[in-house]
Parts: structure tokens; C-alpha cells; sequence
């Protein structure tokens, strides 16, 4: 809806901090989302992500939510889809070259964006969309690759060696894994 | 640099030369702008037909000015031939081109083959837009794209140039040379944050900008303000747009017809009375050129003057940007 759309960006700082108490959380449930498996719930979680975000923000399922960058206006409800927007239409007033009647999305992103804590995010040059991505869960999205990074950082040690031998690990993988290792297969005492 | 090299002509088939060092393209327009000269760009009219002729003859009242010629790409969303057959043509015959892409029209599949295809006909030069939507054209009608904006075009292309690779991380075995440019128009809203998304459009890969019709100097000077503030004068090159008006009624046509130009009331009233709406349209041109080129920062004109392109070599010379420079030696064109 417009209106509740226009009232988001308003209080884009609010949604703002919301948001980062759902990303934390989603992100303390990766162990349990990946023992349930997230293949399974993927579905229910993105019925329930259209339902609040369509009522939110007009959201348009790209699957590639970047609304922090954004001052809590979705791009995609730019009629020209653009990620970095505004274009050099916009009418005066701030009105959208395409629909007159709707406030420019961009206009309010950067609005929106310089009332929030993190709102430097906005100048960050954001790729293009992945169309295969589209229906999917933003949400599950990030807190997959969110959890993924904290492992990664966990076992910095191993992808320090692993970057550092290339040749070692292209060529003999076995010299500097990434993967995780069970704990069946490393020696008890020697490790760490 | 001396005047012999820059005074060389476009690339010529089938030479695929490296750029000189410090340069990413090697065009003209490119040389000019590092040496420090003020440049001058102007658009071209691109015909309804398909006869190399009447491309050549578009170009000829600018080709004695420009140091490129921007060939449009649907601008409007109407269609007339396009932007890569023009510089194409162009280029052959010695003139520096400037390719623009309008993201309105393919996809990022269409458009990273075209830049390949416009460096190998020696285009050198290119410039990345969103587009005008499809609804103000002559084809409403028509499926709007909008696959990449402008600034993930720039982003693809200096990706293609700088780490010869697609952006599916696929290598190209000779990346495309070419001079990045974009637009922004400084004087339409939200006018704050116009510097701000310039600045974006330099992170993004731009190496020069035109910008949108300049008729406001005093919004223009606080936006070259802020851009100094930014320092971003000294990363990218920046080119104002301008154009003569022919009639008050045309002026507010464009106003009220064509997306993104700000006219204000009293330019439009300044013609109105004049006795000669026309000449006065082109002195007020003139004018401008003289009050923009005093304004710290910016590096050229870019002349649009849509119809009245036979006006373009006098308004350049009354104008007196190029100081006595002669931007063009051109080769006869090969019709026939």
C-alpha cells in the first residue's frame, strides 16, 4: 500500500533497528533452520516475508532485499526497476517520470536513508538483479550467508593457508582444505 | 602532448592498438579532456533510414566542432537507426563517436556483446543511461527492459575493460578500450543528493559526464559547488549540456514533453520578447556556454541542438570555448 509504504520510509530509523534485531535472530537460528533443513522452509518463510513486506513496503519479492541500503524504499517499485537510482527524470516536487502521480522511490530512499544510523549504505553501487532469484526468501537468504561468514571467520586460520598456497590447493586440495572437517578425522590433542 | 597526436584520427580498421599510457581508451575526446583543453561534444540527429549518406550528412555541421559526436541511442524511447551502426559509420570516417546505451531497450546479455562489437569497429568512446521509459516514445506499447541501470552498466563495462572479463567472470581474450561516460542532470530534483549520485557514478566507472541541459546557472554553480566539496571534479571529467531554444513554445513543450529538463520562467520570457525568438535562443546559448566555462571544474560543453544542428559550428565559434582549436581533421566518407 502507498500509503503504509510512504509511513515506512518516515520511520525508516525504526525499521531500521527492527531489522537488525530479525537479521540477528534469523541469524542465531541458522543451526536449527539447517537441521530442519532450509529446502523445507523456504516456502512457509517466504509466504509469511511477502505477507509482511508486501504490507510494509509494497515488496516485490526480488529475493535480493536491499532495503537498509535503500532508506526502507523498495527499488523495485520504481518503474524502471533501477538499483541506483533516482534517474534524471524526476519531475518537480520530486515525482516519478513514469507514474506523476507517485512520489519518486528514489527520492524517498535517499530521504529515508539519511534518517537512518547506517544510512551511508545508500552510496554503495548495488549489481543488478539475479532473475532467477525472484518468489525466493531475502530473509533466509542473508541469514544462510550470515551464518556461513561467521564459520568462515571461525576457521580463518584454514582459509589463511588455503589462500596462501593456491597453487598447493588447486592442484592438491587435500594440502589446504576449506571444507569442514569432522572430528572423527583429526587427531585428539594435537589440534589447537 | 603535441597538437600532431591530438589531431590523429579515430582508430582505423583493423588496428587494435593499446591506449597511450595513462590513458584507458586513447580516443580523441579522451586525449583532449587529460591534456587539459576544454572539450566539446555535440548530439546527433540520428536518421530514419538506412543510407550511410544521410548519416554523414548528419554529421557534417558538427563534425568542424566536436571533438565526438554522441550518437542517441531511442532517445525518447522513439526509434530511429541506432547508436552502435551510427558510430560505427562514423568512426570510419575519422570522426570520434560517442556510443550510447540506453539500458531501456536489452539486456545485460545484448549489451556486453555490443561493447564488444562497437571496440572492434573502433568505437572508443561510450556513454551509459537508463533510458527514458518506454511510455513517451512513439511505441508505448513496447516491453520495457531495464535489465541494468546506468551505474551497473558502468560497473560491467569497466569490469569488461579493466579485468577483461564478462560479468559471469568469463575472459575476454582482447578487452574493449573504451572511455566510460555517464549523465547527470544537476538541475532537476532531488537536488541535494545530485552530487551524491554523482559520486556514485565515479565509483560506479565513469571517466567523463554530460550532463542534461544546463538553462539554470545558479542551481548548476551549487552543484559544481558541492561536487568540488567532493572532490569529484578531479576524478571525472564533467561536461555541461546546452542547447539553443528555438521558440518560447518549444521551450515549454520540452519543459512539459520531454523527461528530465528544467527551463526556468524567466529564460522562457527572455525569448518570448525577443523580436527574433530564434536568434535570441541561439545568444542565449552562446551565453551560457561563456558563463559555465568560467565555473571551476568543468572540462567541456556537450552541444544539443536537436534540429537546429546546422546552427552548432556558430554557436561553438561565437562562443569562443575552443580558443582557436580545431577539434576535427576529417577523412572524405567512403559512400559509394
Amino acid at each position: 500500500m502507498y500509503r503504509v509504504r510512504l509511513f515506512a520510509v518516515r520511520h525508516s530509523r525504526a525499521f531500521e533497528w527492527l531489522y537488525a534485531r530479525l537479521e540477528s535472530t534469523m541469524v542465531a537460528l541458522d543451526p536449527l533452520f539447517a537441521r530442519i533443513g532450509y529446502g523445507r522452509i523456504e516456502r512457509p518463510i517466504a509466504a509469511i516475508e511477502r505477507a509482511t513486506k508486501g504490507l510494509l513496503f509494497d515488496c516485490k519479492m526480488c529475493g535480493q532485499c536491499v532495503l537498509s541500503s535503500t532508506g526502507m524504499s523498495c527499488p523495485m517499485n520504481c518503474p524502471k526497476q533501477l538499483r541506483n537510482g533516482p534517474c534524471g527524470g524526476v519531475r518537480p516536487g520530486g515525482y516519478c517520470e513514469v507514474k506523476p502521480q507517485m512520489r519518486c522511490v528514489w527520492v524517498l530512499a535517499w530521504d529515508g536513508a539519511a534518517r537512518m544510523k547506517d544510512g551511508s549504505k545508500v552510496r554503495d553501487v548495488q549489481p543488478p538483479v539475479d532473475r532467477r532469484l525472484e518468489g525466493s526468501s531475502s530473509w533466509l537468504r542473508v541469514s544462510r550467508e550470515k551464518a556461513a561468514g561467521l564459520r568462515e571467520a571461525r576457521e580463518a586460520s584454514r582459509t589463511t593457508i588455503a589462500k596462501a598456497f593456491p597453487d598447493a590447493r588447486a592442484h592438491e586440495p587435500a594440502t589446504a582444505p576449506l571444507a569442514t572437517e569432522p572430528a572423527a578425522a583429526i587427531k585428539p590433542g594435537r589440534d589447537q | 602532448m603535441n597538437d600532431d597526436q591530438q589531431l590523429k584520427p579515430e582508430p582505423w580498421l583493423p588496428s587494435y592498438d593499446d591506449p597511450p599510457p595513462g590513458h584507458v581508451s586513447g580516443s580523441r575526446l579522451e586525449r583532449v579532456l587529460r591534456s587539459g583543453q576544454f572539450a566539446v561534444t555535440a548530439e546527433l540527429n540520428p536518421p530514419d533510414s538506412a543510407d550511410p549518406a544521410d548519416v554523414f550528412e548528419a554529421a557534417r555541421p558538427l563534425a568542424e566542432v566536436a571533438d565526438a559526436i554522441n550518437a542517441t541511442d531511442a532517445s525518447g524511447a522513439n526509434c530511429h537507426m541506432s547508436s552502435i551502426g551510427i558510430c560505427s559509420l562514423l568512426t570510419r570516417a575519422g570522426h570520434g563517436t560517442i556510443y550510447q546505451i540506453s539500458c531501456r531497450d536489452r539486456n545485460r546479455i545484448a549489451i556486453q556483446g555490443d561493447v564488444l562489437g562497437a571496440a572492434a569497429m573502433g568505437v572508443r568512446n561510450v556513454l551509459c543511461l537508463t533510458g527514458d521509459g518506454v511510455g513517451v516514445g512513439d511505441q508505448p506499447g513496447a516491453k520495457p527492459v531495464f535489465d541494468l541501470d546506468s551505474l551497473s552498466l558502468l560497473r560491467t563495462i569497466r569490469t569488461m575493460r579493466d579485468e577483461g572479463t564478462f560479468l559471469s567472470g568469463r575472459r575476454i581474450t582482447r578487452p574493449p578500450r573504451m572511455f566510460l561516460g555517464a549523465a547527470e542532470n544537476p538541475c532537476v530534483p532531488p537536488l541535494d543528493w545530485r552530487p551524491e549520485r554523482l559520486a556514485k557514478k565515479v565509483e560506479a566507472g565513469a571517466d567523463f559526464i554530460q550532463t542534461n541541459y544546463i538553462f539554470d546557472v545558479p542551481v548548476f554553480e551549487r552543484f559544481m559547488a558541492r561536487v568540488r566539496d567532493l572532490g569529484l571534479e578531479r576524478r571525472v571529467f564533467i561536461l555541461a549540456g546546452v542547447g539553443p531554444l528555438a521558440s518560447a513554445r518549444a521551450a515549454r513543450w520540452m519543459r512539459s514533453n520531454v523527461p528530465g529538463i528544467h527551463i526556468p520562467d524567466a529564460v522562457i520570457e527572455r525569448i518570448e520578447k525577443s523580436a527574433k525568438p530564434a536568434e535570441e535562443g541561439k545568444r542565449l546559448c552562446i551565453e551560457l556556454m561563456q558563463q559555465i566555462r568560467e565555473i571551476p571544474g568543468v572540462a567541456g560543453v556537450h552541444v544539443m541542438a536537436y534540429r537546429r544542428e546546422h546552427e552548432v559550428s556558430e554557436i561553438v565559434a561565437e562562443s569562443g570555448v575552443l580558443k582557436g582549436r580545431v577539434p576535427e581533421r576529417r577523412r572524405t566518407p567512403v559512400t559509394k
